[in-house]
């Protein structure tokens, strides 16, 4: 019974580790650059990058090995001089807005930044006709 | 009358928005994060081999006329035995499948090929995930099927199941 149970427990913390790799992480998955101003662009970048594989996190959030491996591409790239913008372009190349948290407009999502615009001006024009109104009315009383 | 009417609007919006949450709430999430490279020629890489049996793997090889399979793959990944008897039975029928060992090891990947075959004619090892990042492949297994020409025609995420052998065929004969 007990060895029973002590063999259960083994195996689950065992399982884990089989679902995961065993290599080093990436260079600079948790190596800051020496720039500090250019780790501050990377690091503000990385808050803004959603990991793959755990997709409710940031890359900079997770333990993930793909986010490390996802921070590793991010340092490096802005190491070679790319932009933080390059680099968020080119991983939305590969796997669409979906990896961005910076809400961006397109074909798809313009509808979210035109109908709060919209709903203003509606209440804007509701409100000045109702004002414009009462003041024409309370204009025809005092006449 | 059509005034009173107008007052419900509001509420049917806001039942409406309510029904929609509801509904949506119980329909699975799709997890998987589709490559936006589907149709854009392969990223240029060049990959050493993952282990001394087989050499690795560069675009180079996978634009030479002939289509092939691209299978993104790891030895401490389960879901890749499943789909091993799948990959055997593919290169049976004559595909040609050039594999990419995400973050792997030499020893570990001659012991998984020792152990559920080895349908593979050249594997890169890619040990931080680099060129997986840049096909836009979000996870191990997945399968690319590449034209002659080195362009990304299909991808097939997870394993690769007895029913999905012959779309995967059908895709090949496509990008001949």
């Amino acid at each position: 019974m007990i060895r029973g149970l002590i063999a259960l427990v083994l195996v689950l913390i065992a399982l884990p580790a089989l679902a995961q790799d065993s290599m080093p992480p990436a260079p600079y998955a948790y190596n800051q650059l020496a720039d500090p101003r250019l780790e501050a662009e990377a690091s503000a970048l990385m808050h803004t990058l959603r990991c793959i594989k755990c997709q409710s996190q940031s890359i900079a959030d997770s333990d993930a090995p793909m986010a490390g491996d996802m921070r590793h591409q991010v340092r490096s790239r802005i190491l070679a001089g790319e932009s933080p913008e390059q680099v968020r372009r080119w991983l939305i190349d590969r796997y669409g807005d979906y990896v961005s948290y910076e809400p961006e407009v397109s074909a798809t999502t313009w509808p979210l930044f035109a109908i709060p615009v919209l709903l203003i001006l509606a209440a804007l024009a509701v409100l000045l006709r109702r004002l414009g109104r009462r003041r024409g009315a309370g204009e025809g009383e005092a006449a | 009358m059509r005034n009173r009417l107008w007052l419900w609007v509001p509420l049917a919006l806001f039942a409406f928005f309510a029904g929609l949450a509801a509904y949506m709430l119980t329909q699975p999430k799709d997890q998987f994060v589709q490559s936006a490279m589907i149709g854009q020629p392969l990223p240029d890489f060049a990959l050493p081999p993952a282990f001394t049996g087989l050499p690795g793997a560069s675009k180079a090889d996978l634009a030479d006329g002939r289509p092939r399979l691209l299978n993104i793959w790891a030895s401490w990944c389960l879901p890749c035995i499943a789909e091993a008897p799948q990959l055997e039975a593919l290169q049976k029928q004559g595909v040609e499948i050039v594999g990419i060992a995400i973050r792997d090891r030499p020893e570990d990947v001659a012991n998984f090929l020792a152990k559920h075959g080895n349908p593979y004619t050249r594997i890169g090892s890619d040990r931080i995930s680099e060129v997986q990042l840049a096909l836009g492949s979000s996870g191990v297994p997945e399968t690319f099927v590449i034209d002659g020409k080195g362009i990304i025609r299909h991808q097939h995420i997870g394993d690769i199941r007895p029913e999905d052998v012959p779309k995967l065929i059908a895709e090949l004969e496509k990008a001949r």
